[in-house]
């Protein structure tokens, strides 16, 4: 059913539709309206036999999560930014163990300096901790994706991550179609565990491997992510069956299939791109635009054949890391090895910074003339960095580099010292 | 917030495609908050910040010269303001002469929901007034809107509101 509603609350009755049975919670901006709802709906009875449970912290939901998930509960949990870091090591563990959880990442950025709004830089800090990514465009895309993201990660026994940017998602009320339960549940068959903890058949989950075989355990999770390749597009094709939408897959092409220059992006970017593509196109730029829906497996294949006949390829993305550049353009790069594509890295929208179409115009069109520096950092305000590399050349102490910049721009009292 | 939300579910309501979402500051309540809302009638896809509207509403009229309201604002564009006060007393009776007269008005927004509701949060008569001036949705689609976020008896009284911000600005 067509619905106006905020992005957090349809992915809280997209959840509650896949009939979780254990849903941990611990609040953080920007997800917190999604256990919001949760709680309200287990409240008001509506999600069937599920607990839902206050914990003390985000390491406590993933860990809950996992000792739920191993008792045989399909476990869900959502967190974002220094959430996610703080159940590092819970991350890691429910991956290892084979748990399939699935887990909304609600992507804010990292500090510090502390900042409560979105970039990638949490999802893409936990990129390679063995769980599966998929990145939502729209409230759409995030609802159909918690929905193939049970059932990829049950199929497969591993864990999934659906990131959908904070605000710009979360907190947006757009047209949803809401699926129903009888789809759902066509969809989605029941939990069967391929381990479970049962005092009538005991066995560890978590036994301690040595050097003899930590080796295989570690491939076989690689391999897994392999399979997920292969699945993740049937399990879309299933989906379009039921649901009569197109929704999810490893990858999606926009107006690319002959274009000389093509973007890459993961996220609700994704959508302002479309629209950058459109204008380009009217004035006869040979532009198109390729959507990451899977980042975690990367779809080597299916990109590299999107990508092949390019003349350039250009990736914007919400994270970077220091001193290098791009971080999900190593992998684009890993797709097209081999060939001679130049490959241009555009880091934007860090920590809330809106990516606004005349931004984007300007930067591809410097890139379909080849003239665009790499990494290029979208409207960096550069009096202000000059002035504090300035100030640190001239004096030891010259104070806390956050502090400094506020001051410059004069969004705190007094003047740089 | 909850402004742009119920105007976009009164398009929806209309069968336009509409977005709305806010621009937080400082997480704290009575912080500045600007939220936006696109209308259009095919999806919309763009999710970059409102930088020109077509409307621009004021809810609170002691932001006027905090903050620039204006710099995106066309002067053909509309412009309503919670306020009893004259455009002159507010320090903007030049600026609104460069507007057609029928795209701009007051509303004393926060007097009718004192009035309706008991509190003065006046989003609902902005709402009417933004459909009396604008005509681009119905005042029956922002107060079944209206209904669909507040039930019973409270989204009565805000719809109250919003038909008496209709009717005194399409009676004046």
């Amino acid at each position: 059913m067509l619905r106006q509603m905020e992005g957090s609350h349809a992915v809280a009755e997209a959840i509650a539709l896949c009939r979780p049975e254990v849903i941990c919670a611990y609040p953080i901006t920007p997800q917190t309206h999604i256990v919001e709802r949760l709680s309200e709906l287990v409240q008001e009875g509506e999600i069937g036999n599920c607990q839902y449970i206050n914990v003390e912290s985000e390491f406590a939901a993933l860990s809950v999560a996992i000792g739920a998930s191993a008792a045989g509960a399909r476990a869900y949990t959502a967190t974002s930014s220094q959430g996610l870091l703080f159940m590092t090591e819970a991350v890691y563990n429910a991956s290892g163990l084979g748990l399939p959880i699935v887990m909304t990442i609600g992507n804010r950025a990292i500090g510090a300096p502390i900042n409560i709004w979105n970039d990638h830089s949490d999802s893409m800090a936990l990129r390679d901790a063995g769980w599966i990514q998929l990145y939502a465009e729209t409230n759409q895309d995030a609802v159909d994706l918690h929905i193939q993201a049970f059932r990829l990660a049950e199929q497969l026994s591993v864990p999934v991550m659906v990131c959908e940017d904070g605000f710009i998602l979360t907190h947006a009320y757009e047209r949803v179609d809401m699926p129903d339960l009888n789809q759902v549940q066509a969809y989605l068959p029941p939990f069967e565990p391929v381990q479970i903890l049962d005092p009538a058949d005991p066995v560890t989950i978590g036994a301690m491997v040595g050097p003899e075989a930590f080796a295989e355990v570690r491939y076989l999770a690689h391999h897994k992510h392999l399979q997920a390749v292969e699945v993740i597009p049937q399990l879309a094709s299933e989906f379009a069956k039921i649901f009569g939408r197109d929704s999810g897959g490893l990858i999606q092409q926009y107006r690319s299939e002959d274009a000389e220059t093509v973007i890459v992006a993961l996220g609700s970017v994704v959508g302002t791109i479309r629209d950058v593509v459109d204008e380009m196109r009217d004035d006869g730029v040979s532009i198109g635009a390729v959507k990451v829906i899977s980042f975690r497996p990367f779809p080597m294949l299916a990109l590299r054949a999107a990508l092949e006949n390019a003349k350039r390829v250009i990736v914007v993305e919400k994270a970077f890391a220091d001193g290098l550049g791009g971080i999900a353009v190593n992998s684009v790069r890993m797709a097209l090895r081999g060939l001679t594509t130049p490959i241009y890295t555009i880091i934007a929208g860090l920590g809330g910074r809106a990516i606004t179409k005349a931004s984007l115009l300007r930067a591809f069109g410097e890139a379909t003339r080849d003239e665009l520096d790499d990494p290029h950092f979208l409207d960096l305000n550069w009096t202000v960095i000059d002035h504090e590399l300035a100030r640190a050349k001239e004096k030891r102490r010259s104070g806390p580099i956050a502090e400094n910049v506020l001051r410059d721009l004069g969004l705190v009292g007094g003047k740089p010292v | 917030m909850t402004a742009a939300e119920i105007l976009s579910v009164a398009a929806f309501l209309e069968g336009d495609h509409a977005q709305a979402f806010p621009s937080f500051g400082s997480e704290r309540m009575g912080a500045p908050v600007i939220a936006f809302c696109r209308v259009d009638d095919k999806e919309i896809r763009l999710r970059e910040p409102v930088m020109t509207p077509d409307a621009l509403i004021v809810q609170d009229p002691t932001l006027l010269h905090q903050v620039d309201l204006f710099s995106g604002l066309d002067t053909k564009g509309y412009l309503l303001i919670n306020t009893t006060r004259r455009y002159r007393d507010l320090g903007l009776g030049d600026f609104v002469t460069k507007f057609p007269p029928h795209h701009i008005c007051t509303v004393a927004a926060s007097e009718w929901a004192v009035e309706f509701i008991g509190k003065p949060l006046p989003n609902a008569a902005m709402l009417g007034a933004f459909s009396a001036i604008t005509r681009r949705v119905k005042l029956d689609s922002v107060q079944a809107a209206i209904r669909q976020k507040f039930p019973g008896e409270l989204g009565d009284k805000n719809a109250a509101a919003a038909g008496k911000a209709y009717n005194t600005i399409r009676t004046n």
